[in-house]
């Protein structure tokens, strides 16, 4: 999911050399289809094309940012930022353990949910979160057609319509800043927004089975 | 969807956004939504989708462009069938996941940012 499109994503499809495909979202389609918000998350397909998962954050290994060592060389902002991102919580062992449950026993899976379980906790979609979806492709379509200044009001809409939503929030950040720090273009930054929701440790849902 | 006129054409309706125009109504999943009777033939109109199915329209008079935003009021799986998703790869070939039908699929979105 990246405004910047194939350009965007190339060196790092071509360093890590999937045997898998690799797709580009330009256009951050999985949001409006899937109810993506952050990345990394994932949806689980079975055999007939019924989702049996969707929206987990699929961490598959703990953060190497886990082990930085935070020290008074730093600017004061990006110790701040390495403190909360630090306390993200993900628990790689378990989504591991459950997908390769799933794969190994299908539907009898414990972590393979209904059709209804799926729809059930799938995020809900009121008038402000379609709205915003709508901001925000304008800006996609906006950016993408050479008016970078001009996406800019729809993001920012985007942001205040659905403020969970941190692919909108950090795609555009980034943009403007690729430390996606505070800008004059924007309310708010990573750290900034992270704080709002109480810290780190709030950033992701957990994985629920 | 992004639109340079409020009448859409059907199929790029139906493409883009899973919605399949029938003689009852606009249906997705179980749900159908009967819209007025469009007056041009083969195509739908994006007022009637705002107003039935809570479509929100964006419009940009600069670029005298619209965007139709999705459908809302409800969660935003109708059902569990995974809607169809088709996206370019790095040489800009369109590969559809359900050409992957028959073997399951983990689908994890990411980014460089």
């Amino acid at each position: 999911m990246d405004t910047g499109g194939a350009d965007a994503a190339r060196r790092w499809i071509e360093r890590a050399k999937p045997e898998h495909p690799s797709l580009i979202d330009a256009a951050h389609t999985l949001a409006e289809k899937l109810g993506i918000v952050n990345v990394p998350m994932s949806v689980w397909i079975d055999e007939q094309g019924v989702l049996v998962r969707a929206g987990d954050v699929a961490s598959t290994r703990e953060s190497p940012i886990k082990n930085v060592e935070i020290n008074e060389s730093m600017p004061p902002r990006v110790r701040e930022s390495l403190r909360e991102a630090q306390k993200i919580e993900t628990d790689p062992d378990l989504y591991l353990a459950a997908l390769r449950d799933w794969a190994k026993k299908g539907a009898e899976s414990r972590f393979a949910l209904s059709p209804e379980q799926v729809v059930e906790r799938s995020r809900p979609r009121p008038r402000p979160v379609a709205l915003a979806a709508a901001n925000f492709e304008m800006g996609q379509h906006l950016f993408r057609s050479g008016h970078p200044d001009d996406a800019i009001p729809y993001w920012r809409e985007a942001h205040r319509l659905q403020p969970e939503n941190w692919t909108y929030k950090r795609q555009a950040w980034s943009i403007a800043d690729p430390n996606q720090g505070e800008t004059d273009v924007y309310e708010g930054s990573w750290l900034q927004d992270v704080k709002a929701i109480g810290g780190g440790q709030n950033y992701y849902p957990r994985f629920e089975p | 969807m992004i639109l340079q006129s409020l009448e859409i054409p059907i199929d790029e309706f139906q493409r883009r956004t899973g919605w399949a125009l029938r003689p009852e109504g606009a249906c997705k999943g179980d749900r159908c939504v009967p819209l007025p009777q469009h007056t041009r033939s083969g195509f739908v109109d994006a007022r009637a989708l705002s107003e039935r199915l809570g479509m929100p329209i964006v419009h940009d008079e600069a670029h005298a462009c619209y965007a139709l935003g999705p459908e809302s009021g409800d969660r935003i799986l109708a059902s569990a069938v995974c809607p169809e998703i088709a996206l370019p790869d790095l040489d800009g070939r369109e590969f559809a996941i359900s050409s992957l039908r028959g073997r399951k699929v983990v689908m994890v979105a990411w980014a460089s940012w």
